[in-house]
């Protein structure tokens, strides 16, 4: 019989952090795959954000470099630009992306830097106890809207992808979720042609992924994949954007 | 190799590009930005990246990258856009890349003026952002030390694997002197941890983070060992008149050459005085002030800070006297003589 399915040899054989239920590990094998199927591991140089994934080097089997809070694609362009053989690729949450390093994605998106984001969106800052993110829907509590996100206090869930796909310098945007297995093979269909666009010089190209964080949702694992499904996905519609 | 006019922003980008420089980025800000134009000019059409970043925080990271990456990279600015880099450089400290960082000083705090200054002694030369370490800083009191100290930042840096930090200032920026370029490229160092991609080899991480029990203090213990060899090696200083003076100037940069001129002036009138020139601040140079000496004045474009090295260094062991100004003032010649006046036979 023919072997169709092994671990990936990017991603790293040992125990993650992450919580039950959490989308992070399934991105990183994702990721691994799509790297080892376009044959590019020992060319790609990732850069870690701040946040949960901050220690993704230590589950990728590839070079990485971290980056300070919202700096990963300031990070990316300068490894980028002086080795252009290489693929490089930032892993970002929604605080890090599209509150602390807005300034660095729009204008590293603007420039039209050859580089792939991952944008993992879970509406909630993990990493420090569940704060409200700029992607949190309203009325949705986090630590830092007790009483739920409230439009007249804090604003409206921000939609960067669709803020971002209004610059040239942007060739591909794609947002998916990680919340069932016919959207996950969907979703690495999309980090694939990010990748892809990178390798074949297109340009900017980001895929935003909804991904479920049950532990700050206050939903089960199970749960959590409803929720993406029934009223993340109302708010940040699938699909490919640009 | 003939000599050629060239500005002190010029002369630190030319110096830079000479030492093999690769990528350069930058954010507009006064009294530096000629250095910025050089580079927009030069890198390109010679091989190199230049970048306007869209922030200095941004310029900050991206060499960051680019240094993870194993070139040879630069940024500079002039203070309030320094004071924006301060989270970056900790960040490049931490995770051990070599780069140089350029401040040619403006008047603070705040935003302050855009006159000359060297009030940012203290950000330079303690760790000017969070955390425990120190970058390199060589100050230039010429533009042909402007050309020099940038070459050698960039060896330095990478045989300590320390970001260097230029401290000029407005009057070494702006001014126009005659240069003498070298015409050697420097071989550049192996740098077998630079982010690559891991063909051949295993993955490279380039980081400041460690989380598990011990291991901060183990970087940070790396990185005291690294200092302690810097502060043994690598202090430079220039000294003029000091085999029997009763007095000794303290200054660097721009205010040394006006204390210079002081100098010969009181010499010439059979005062006993001399100078010392620091030319790294840190490492400052200790050495210096090893003779045993009676009293020294030190000047500054600031209100004593440097001065602070110089009474730790002397503990009190002798006389330090200081005259300062800041916020566009510039201590002037006759106010260096006045003072001396005063306190030299005291």
């Amino acid at each position: 019989m023919d072997k169709i399915y092994s671990h990936p040899q990017s991603l790293r054989d040992v125990p993650t952090h992450y919580c039950p239920g959490c989308g992070h590990g399934l991105a990183h094998r994702l990721i691994a795959e799509a790297v080892d199927e376009l044959k590019i591991r020992e060319r790609v140089i990732a850069v870690a954000p701040v946040g949960c994934a901050v220690i993704a080097y230590d589950y990728w089997d590839f070079d990485c470099s971290e980056a300070a809070h919202g700096r990963a694609l300031a990070v990316a362009t300068g490894i980028k630009r002086v080795r252009p053989q290489n693929i490089v690729f930032t892993y970002q949450g929604d605080g890090d992306l599209a509150a602390i390093g807005t300034n660095e994605t729009i204008h590293a998106a603007n420039r039209g830097e050859n580089l792939t984001v991952f944008f993992i969106n879970n509406a909630v800052y993990g990493m420090t106890g569940g704060q409200m993110a700029p992607t949190t829907l309203l009325n949705q509590k986090t630590s830092t809207t007790p009483e739920g996100r409230d439009a007249q206090l804090q604003g409206y869930p921000l939609k960067i992808s669709e803020m971002l796909a209004l610059l040239p310098g942007v060739k591909y945007i794609e947002r998916v979720a990680l919340s069932s297995p016919q959207e996950i093979i969907k979703t690495k269909k999309a980090i694939k042609k990010a990748l892809l666009n990178q390798i074949e010089g297109v340009g900017f190209s980001l895929v935003e992924m909804l991904s479920p964080c049950p532990t700050y949702w206050g939903l089960s694992p199970k749960d959590s994949l409803e929720w993406i499904k029934n009223t993340m996905a109302k708010e940040f519609p699938l699909g490919v954007i640009k | 190799m003939p000599k050629i006019l060239m500005s002190g922003n010029d002369a630190i980008a030319e110096g830079a590009i000479q030492a093999g420089c690769s990528f350069y980025a930058g954010y507009p800000i006064t009294p530096q930005n000629e250095l910025t134009a050089y580079m927009a000019n030069n890198m390109p059409k010679r091989g190199g990246i230049f970048i306007q970043a869209e922030a200095e925080v941004a310029a900050i990271n991206m060499v960051f990258g680019a240094a993870a990456a194993g070139v040879r990279a630069m940024t500079s600015s002039s203070s309030p856009g320094i004071s924006l880099k301060q989270e970056g450089i900790s960040y490049i400290a931490g995770a051990e890349l070599p780069a140089v960082i350029v401040n040619i000083m403006r008047g603070g705090p705040g935003l302050g003026n855009i006159a000359p200054s060297q009030s940012d002694y203290f950000q330079a030369t303690r760790s000017g952002g969070h955390g425990d370490y120190h970058c390199l800083v060589l100050a230039p009191a010429s533009v042909q030390e402007g050309y020099d100290l940038t070459y050698l930042a960039f060896s330095l840096a990478d045989k300590y694997r320390v970001p260097a930090i230029i401290l000029g200032d407005g009057l070494l920026g702006q001014m126009m002197e005659p240069v003498k370029l070298t015409s050697q490229r420097p071989g550049l160092p192996a740098k077998p941890w630079a982010l690559t991609g891991c063909a051949g080899r295993k993955a490279n991480v380039a980081k400041s983070f460690y989380l598990k029990e011990g291991d901060l203090e183990k970087l940070n213990l790396k990185l005291q060992k690294k200092y302690k060899e810097i502060i043994a090696q690598e202090q430079r200083w220039e000294e003029l008149f000091l085999d029997d003076a009763r007095l000794a100037l303290v200054a660097y940069g721009s205010m040394a050459r006006i204390a210079k001129s002081a100098v010969k002036t009181l010499r010439a009138k059979g005062k006993r005085v001399g100078l010392i020139r620091p030319v790294s601040l840190w490492p400052f140079p200790k050495k210096a002030f090893a003779k045993p000496r009676n009293k020294y004045l030190v000047i500054e474009m600031s209100y004593g800070q440097m001065l602070e090295d110089v009474q730790l260094v002397l503990c009190g062991k002798a006389q330090v006297e200081f005259l300062g100004r800041s916020g566009g003032g510039i201590p002037s010649e006759e106010e260096i003589i006045s003072k001396v006046n005063k306190i030299y036979n005291g």
